[in-house]
C-alpha cells in the first residue's frame, strides 16, 4: 500500500481533507486526536454510520473516508 | 369553546402544543437563538447537519447545549442535500447525533438560486427513510398530486413551501394549499415562505396544521419580539380557522346594530 503504512502511519479522509494518523488508530483515538472526545458528534466511515458504542474497537484503514458531524443552525 | 390546550399537533405518534415550528440559522448568536425560540413557544425545533470543523476551536460552543433536546424536540433537517443519497446518509448521521431519534425533516433541493425541491430525489429519499423506520416530514413543493403521493409513501407530515426558502413572499398559491389540506389525512405543514405574522395567520386559517419558518423571525430586526408575534399569528390563525369564519356577502352589507328604535329626525321647531 503506502510508504506511510511501512512507516507505522495511514492517510485518512477526514471531512474531505488528507489527514496522517498512526497505524491502528481506533475512531475513538481519532476523536481524541481532534479534540471531540464528550462532543457530540456522529461519524460515518466509508458511507457506514459507526456507531459511538464501535468507537473505542473499530480500527480505522488506510484510505477510510471519514464524515464527522455536528448539529449546527439552520432551517 | 373547546379547550385550546387539546388542540394538540400529533406527529409520528407524538403531540405538541404548539403548532409553531422554528429553524436556528441566521441568528447572531446562541444566546439570541435560545431567547428568539423561548419566545416564539415552539416545541419543534430544526437544525442542520454539517462537517465538524477541523483545527479550528475545539470549545466553541454547541448549539445543542443552547438548545438542549432535553427541552425540545430537535428536528434534524437535510438542509443542503441536493440528492436522494446525500439527504438519506445526513439523516443516518442525524440519527446516530441523537441518539435514535427519528422524526426529521426532510429536503433535497434543486438548485441553489431557487432552493426549489428536486421531487424526484425527495420521492426516492423518502421511500428509504420510511422503510427504515423513520417519521418524515418533507419539505415539498405546492403540487397536490406529489403531496399525496408522498403521503402514501408513509410520510408523516408533508410541508409544502408558500413561496421560495428565505424569500419572505408570503402565500402564492392559497388555492393550491387548500387543494393540499382537503385531501391529506397527515398534517399539513407550511414551510418556507412566510414573511410576517400576518401570513403565518393566514396559513392556519386556510387550515394548515402548522408554521415552519426561519427567516423571517432570525433577520426580522427584533427576532425575539417577530418571534412571539408569530406565535401570536400561528395562535389567532388556527383559533379563526377553528371558529369558523362569518360567510362572505360580495353585493350587500348586513349591518351589525339593531334597524328599528332609531331617534326619530326633529320636527318644525329644530334648534
Amino acid at each position: 500500500m503506502s510508504t506511510f503504512a511501512a512507516r507505522g502511519e495511514i492517510t485518512l479522509s477526514v471531512n474531505g481533507s488528507e489527514m496522517r494518523v498512526p497505524a491502528n488508530l481506533t475512531a475513538a483515538g481519532l476523536i481524541e486526536h481532534m479534540a471531540l472526545t464528550g462532543k457530540r458528534v456522529a461519524l460515518e466511515r466509508n458511507g457506514e454510520i459507526l456507531p459511538k458504542s464501535r468507537f473505542p474497537e473499530q480500527t480505522l484503514e488506510h484510505g477510510d473516508q471519514l464524515e464527522i458531524v455536528v448539529a449546527v443552525g439552520g432551517g | 369553546m373547546a379547550n385550546p390546550a387539546a388542540d394538540a399537533l400529533t406527529l409520528g405518534g407524538r403531540t405538541y402544543r404548539s403548532r409553531l415550528l422554528v429553524g436556528t440559522g441566521k441568528y447572531k448568536d446562541h444566546a439570541e437563538t435560545r431567547t428568539a425560540i423561548e419566545a416564539s413557544g415552539a416545541d419543534i425545533v430544526t437544525v442542520a447537519i454539517r462537517r465538524s470543523n477541523i483545527g479550528q476551536n475545539p470549545n466553541e460552543p454547541n448549539l445543542l447545549d443552547a438548545i438542549p433536546p432535553s427541552q425540545f424536540t430537535i428536528l434534524p433537517n437535510t438542509a443542503g442535500c441536493y440528492t436522494a443519497q446525500d439527504a438519506v446518509r445526513t439523516l443516518r448521521l442525524a440519527r446516530e447525533l441523537l441518539e435514535g431519534h427519528s422524526l426529521v425533516k426532510l429536503e433535497v433541493l434543486g438548485d441553489p438560486h431557487t432552493l426549489y425541491p428536486n421531487i424526484v430525489e425527495t420521492l426516492e429519499a423518502a421511500r428509504v427513510l420510511v422503510k427504515e423506520g423513520f417519521h418524515v416530514m418533507v419539505y415539498t413543493s405546492d403540487d397536490p398530486i406529489v403531496a399525496k403521493q408522498l403521503e402514501e409513501i408513509g410520510c408523516v407530515s408533508v410541508m409544502p413551501l408558500a413561496s421560495l426558502i428565505g424569500s419572505g413572499m408570503g402565500i402564492l398559491n392559497p388555492w393550491n394549499l387548500r387543494i393540499i389540506i382537503d385531501n391529506a389525512k397527515v398534517p399539513v405543514i407550511v414551510d418556507a415562505g412566510v414573511g410576517t405574522a400576518s401570513d403565518a395567520a393566514i396559513a392556519m386559517e386556510l387550515g394548515c396544521d402548522g408554521v415552519l419558518m426561519n427567516t423571517a423571525i432570525a433577520a426580522a430586526r427584533d427576532p425575539v419580539r417577530m418571534a412571539r408575534a408569530m406565535k401570536l399569528g400561528v395562535e389567532a390563525g388556527r383559533d379563526a380557522f377553528l371558529a369558523g369564519r362569518m360567510p362572505k356577502k360580495l353585493y350587500s352589507a348586513s349591518p351589525s346594530s339593531p334597524v328599528g328604535g332609531t331617534i326619530a329626525p326633529v320636527q318644525g321647531k329644530a334648534a
